[in-house]
C-alpha cells in the first residue's frame, strides 16, 4: 500500500520576502492527488495580525470565492469575498508578541481535476496580549484548470518576514 | 519507522448516491477521511452524514459556523446520524470536507471526531466536534447526505498510524 503525505517542496525565508510560491506542480499530477501547506508566517504590516492571500496559476480574475469564520478572542463574526484573490486565514503581524508566528493549514483536494478547485483553512495569528485570531475558511477558485503553481503573499503587499516557513506536502490518495 | 497516513479507500462516485459504505479499515489508530462533494437537495444547508456500524440514534455533535454574515453555535443530540459538514447543493462546485475519527478501534471509551466543513457555496462553514455513543469498536461507516451525494463527488478514507 503507497504511503502518502510526503514533502513535495519547503522554504524558510532567510530574508523578507513579498511572496512565495511553488511552481511545477503539473509534474506531480500522477504522483498526488490533494495538495497541503503548512505555513508558519509572520508579516511586516504595522499591526498584530494581517490575513493571507493566494493565487493559482498566476490567475489574477475575478473568480476567488470565500467564505469566513473568524474570531478574535473578543467576539466571532462572519463574512465572503468575491475577488482577485484566495483568502486563506491570518498569521502574526509586526507588533504581535516579538517572535511569535501564526499558523495555518490550507487542504486543496484533486488539484489537477477539470472541476472547480474548492480549499480549506484553518489559521491562527497567535499574540500573547489582548488580541489574536482564529479562522476557518472555505475558498473556491471558479476555474477547471488543473493547479500548476500556487503563491501566497501578505494582504496588504508587506513582506513575509526572515524565519516564516512554508511546506508543501502531496497526499495520494490510492 | 512505520508508515503512516495511507490511502485505505478512495472513489469517485460515478453517478448520484444515496450512500456511499466503506469497511476492511482496520489496523490503524485513527482514520481521516476527506470529501470533496455536493448534494442533489433543495436546500443550501444540506449535511452530510456519518453512520458507524449501521447505528442510530447514538451520536451528538456541536458546531460553530459562519454564514458569510453571523457567527454562530448550535448542538444536535440523540441524532440518527452524526453531521459532519454542510455540502451544500451547488452542481458545479463541491466543497472541501475533512473528518479526523481518533482511536477508533478502542472498545473502552466513545468515539470523538473532528471535522472541518469548508464550502464557499454551501450556507456555511463549520467546525465540528462529534461523538458516537458507543464503545464498540468501529469497523464499519457509512457516508449519507441530505438528498443525494452528486456524481463526481471524492470521498477518500486514510489510516494513521501512531506506533
Amino acid at each position: 500500500m503507497a504511503t502518502t503525505y510526503k514533502i513535495i517542496d519547503k522554504t524558510t525565508l532567510t530574508g523578507n520576502q513579498s511572496s512565495v510560491s511553488f511552481t511545477g506542480l503539473g509534474a506531480y499530477s500522477s504522483d498526488y492527488t490533494d495538495l497541503i501547506i503548512k505555513i508558519s508566517a509572520r508579516t511586516t504590516r504595522s499591526d498584530n495580525h494581517e490575513q493571507i492571500k493566494l493565487r493559482f496559476n498566476d490567475n489574477g480574475d475575478t473568480a476567488y470565492r470565500i467564505k469566513r469564520l473568524n474570531g478574535d478572542g473578543g467576539g466571532a463574526w462572519s463574512d465572503t469575498d468575491y475577488t482577485t484573490y484566495g483568502y486563506c486565514g491570518f498569521v502574526s503581524a509586526s507588533t504581535a508578541t516579538s517572535n511569535t508566528f501564526g499558523n495555518g493549514e490550507i487542504y486543496i483536494p484533486n488539484f489537477s481535476s477539470n472541476i472547480y478547485k474548492s480549499y480549506s483553512s484553518d489559521t491562527v495569528s497567535e499574540n500573547n496580549a489582548s488580541q489574536a485570531f482564529a479562522s476557518l475558511q472555505g475558498g473556491l477558485w471558479e476555474k477547471t484548470d488543473a493547479i500548476t503553481k500556487i503563491s501566497l503573499f501578505p494582504n496588504q503587499a508587506n513582506d513575509f518576514v526572515s524565519g516564516s516557513s512554508f511546506y508543501l506536502y502531496g497526499i495520494k490518495n490510492s | 519507522m512505520a508508515a503512516t497516513y495511507e490511502p485505505i479507500y478512495s472513489t469517485t462516485l460515478g453517478s448520484d448516491q444515496s450512500s456511499v459504505s466503506l469497511s476492511s479499515f482496520g489496523g490503524y489508530t485513527d482514520l481521516v477521511l476527506v470529501v470533496q462533494a455536493s448534494t442533489t437537495h433543495t436546500d443550501q444547508g444540506a449535511r452530510g452524514y456519518i453512520q458507524f456500524n449501521g447505528e442510530t440514534s447514538v451520536y451528538s455533535d456541536t458546531w460553530i459556523q459562519g454564514d458569510g454574515s453571523n457567527a454562530g453555535s448550535s448542538r444536535d443530540t440523540s441524532d440518527t446520524y452524526l453531521a459532519f459538514c454542510v455540502m451544500g447543493n451547488s452542481s458545479n462546485s463541491f466543497g472541501t470536507y475533512i473528518l479526523n475519527i481518533q482511536n477508533y478501534t478502542n472498545t473502552s471509551t466513545y468515539k470523538t471526531t473532528l471535522s472541518r466543513s469548508s464550502s464557499q457555496t454551501s450556507n456555511a462553514v463549520r467546525s465540528y466536534v462529534g461523538l458516537y455513543r458507543n464503545t464498540n469498536a468501529i469497523t464499519t461507516m457509512t457516508l449519507r447526505a441530505d438528498g443525494n451525494i452528486r456524481s463526481g463527488s471524492v470521498i477518500s478514507l486514510y489510516g494513521i498510524q501512531a506506533a
